[in-house]
């Protein structure tokens, strides 16, 4: 298509470029605002020095963090989380999507519409609480893996790879050379399921890394706090463990390392998921296309 | 699907006996919706009794609708109603052309570095958790030390309380929104683009089409079906604009603008000295109603107007 550009085009092309180049700019500024604000120093950052790069560079609010065990508490339980529920939810879901995948389960329609109405018409609220209440689960590291072990759209989405990916063909001549279900499943469609489970991991993954709300209500132990309710404390409700920063003298300085701290906890708690997507940013654009065509 | 069976004539009975491998693989799904989205729906029934911890759901008493009338006649009603609704169609309208317009300037691109390189960025706000954003945007709008307080300033303007006045709140809310999830909408109608017809572009092109009209003619209805579905997806969600946000956003002085039904139940539910569960469930059910109404509708006007449709 590298046909000659008209004289219209090319000023199109030039004025889109131009466009895009500023929206690159308009959502890279906030982080890197917070980024370069993290390294700078107290004063710089309450006197409001910092505009693009750090201003006399330290590493002040991150040594404050280092020493913070609250922070790395809440840091450790969100791995597990993170982790535990990860592995719960893609297992849950590649099961699921392969039996409902195939044309010949007896059923599987009917099963498929119920999942689909769930989300379609939910009961809400305080329903939902009482039955994790009524499991016993409630305030435990259960609370926070069990009641989100499924999306029914991440299912879909699955459901729709395998119907792609495994011709009935395949299927076929496995059955010919006496391959059971099971058999099948685990020496043909998961060897072929890479890319989904690393579409499905990343979804869930940060659905688990940023959830907060679950915690808030299920949880009561600070001890198994995930680190989204910690940077709730400290970044909404300005809530700092004042311990960590006496010693420091005159009350403008606590107020600089303050803000120099909440910088440093946004950029800690927010790495692990920013260095991950880049590296699955190429499934996500499959992913789509799958759920696009489910639609 | 009766057809299959016919066409296999074996009985269903024995079909279903004979896939048992394949409802192993779907028993943990099967157990975890009926545990946790179907069995709730059991507790719906406290919306019409007067709920009581030591009874239990079952043996409490029943109350008939005057859970249901106290809310419609209550003096929140209307405001809480109001504000959700207006907050989500503002929402709806002003960020929904931006996936579309992003994700058809990129289709424009042929650099593959730069296109790559605004994928990566804008999809970055995405992986942030609504904590952190709602942080930054605290942060940032900070009374004395905020950075738009700075350029307020700087400018010789007076600074303003931004959080604090209700007036606010909603612009807020959607413009913060627009930055963290612009980029990743654009995903599906990137997906979308891709599967257009390229000998549709080649034909134009012969016929000296500009690139505008190429837009407006083929990009634009190529992806039309695919907007009507999350159109209709986000008009069917109007009444859930969710917990996790809203709640951060919130603080006394803002209340009278930021008060939703789903943080309306929340407090009255779990978060209040009174804790009411039938109210609260009343309220719950009263929004999945509508919600679920509100959907069927949408859907039906679509399917009038010949667009794409959910069922």
């Amino acid at each position: 298509m590298n046909i000659l550009e008209s004289k219209q085009d090319k000023w199109f092309l030039a004025a889109n470029y131009a466009a895009l180049f500023l929206i690159l700019v308009n959502v890279l500024y906030p982080l890197l605002y917070i980024l370069s604000s993290s390294l700078s120093s107290p004063q710089a950052v309450v006197s409001g020095r910092v505009w693009v790069w750090p201003v006399e560079f330290t590493l002040d609010g991150y040594k404050v963090v280092m020493e913070y065990e609250k922070f790395w508490l809440g840091f450790a339980n969100s791995m597990f989380y993170t982790g535990v529920g990860t592995f719960l939810n893609v297992v849950v879901t590649i099961m699921a999507a392969y039996a409902l995948s195939r044309k010949d389960l007896p059923f599987g329609v009917f099963i498929l519409s119920i999942f689909v109405f769930t989300t379609l018409f939910q009961a809400g609220l305080i329903p939902e609480f009482l039955v994790v209440d009524a499991l016993g689960i409630m305030n435990t590291r259960w609370a926070m893996i069990f009641p989100t072990a499924l999306s029914v759209f991440q299912l879909l989405v699955a459901r729709t790879f395998f119907e792609i990916t495994l011709p009935e063909e395949l299927l076929k001549a496995a059955q010919v050379d006496g391959a059971s279900d099971l058999t099948f499943f685990f020496k043909i469609a998961l060897p072929l399921s890479a890319p989904i489970i690393a579409v499905l991991s990343l979804f869930y993954a940060v659905g688990h890394w940023n959830q907060y709300f679950m915690a808030l209500i299920y949880l009561r132990d600070e001890s198994l706090f995930p680190v989204q309710i910690f940077l709730r404390n400290v970044l909404v409700q300005n809530e700092v463990d004042s311990s960590l920063l006496t010693g420091l003298g005159s009350v403008e300085a606590q107020n600089g390392l303050r803000q120099l701290l909440k910088y440093s906890v946004i950029v800690i708690a927010s790495a692990p998921m920013l260095i991950v997507y880049p590296f699955l940013q190429k499934y996500l654009v499959k992913g789509a296309l799958l759920g696009s065509i489910k639609s | 699907m009766i057809k299959t069976h016919m066409k296999n004539s074996r009985p269903l009975r024995k079909q279903v006996l004979q896939s048992w491998q394949l409802y192993i693989l779907l028993l943990p799904a099967a157990t975890y919706v009926a545990l946790f989205k179907i069995y709730p729906m059991y507790g719906l029934q406290m919306a019409f009794k007067d709920y009581r911890a030591l009874n239990g759901i079952w043996g409490s008493e029943w109350a008939g609708i005057k859970h249901f009338e106290r809310f419609f006649a209550s003096y929140d009603f209307w405001r809480v109603l109001g504000n959700t609704i207006e907050l989500s169609l503002y929402d709806l309208i002003v960020s929904f052309p931006f996936p579309i317009l992003l994700a058809l300037m990129l289709n424009q691109v042929r650099a593959k570095l730069f296109k790559q390189s605004v994928q990566l960025v804008t999809y970055a706000p995405h992986f942030i958790s609504v904590v952190v954003l709602v942080g930054m945007v605290v942060q940032f709008l900070d009374p004395r030390l905020g950075l738009i307080n700075g350029l307020i300033e700087f400018f010789g303007y007076p600074q303003i309380n931004w959080m604090a006045k209700p007036e606010y709140f909603k612009t807020i809310y959607v413009l913060s929104g627009i930055w963290q999830n612009t980029g990743f909408a654009c995903i599906i109608y990137l997906a979308a683009l891709s599967g257009i017809n390229p000998t549709l572009h080649e034909a134009a092109l012969m016929d000296g089409s500009s690139r505008i009209r190429r837009i407006w003619h083929i990009d634009l209805p190529g992806i039309m079906p695919v907007i009507m579905i999350i159109l209709i997806l986000n008009a069917g969600h109007i009444l859930n604009v969710g917990y996790e946000k809203v709640l951060l956003m919130q603080n006394p002085l803002n209340l009278e603008a930021s008060e939703v039904i789903d943080t309306y139940v929340y407090k009255i539910g779990l978060n209040s000295p009174l804790t009411n569960y039938s109210y609260a469930t009343a309220i719950g059910l009263f929004k999945s109603v509508a919600g679920l109404i509100m959907l069927i509708i949408v859907n039906y006007a679509a399917k009038k107007a010949k667009q794409a449709t959910l069922w």
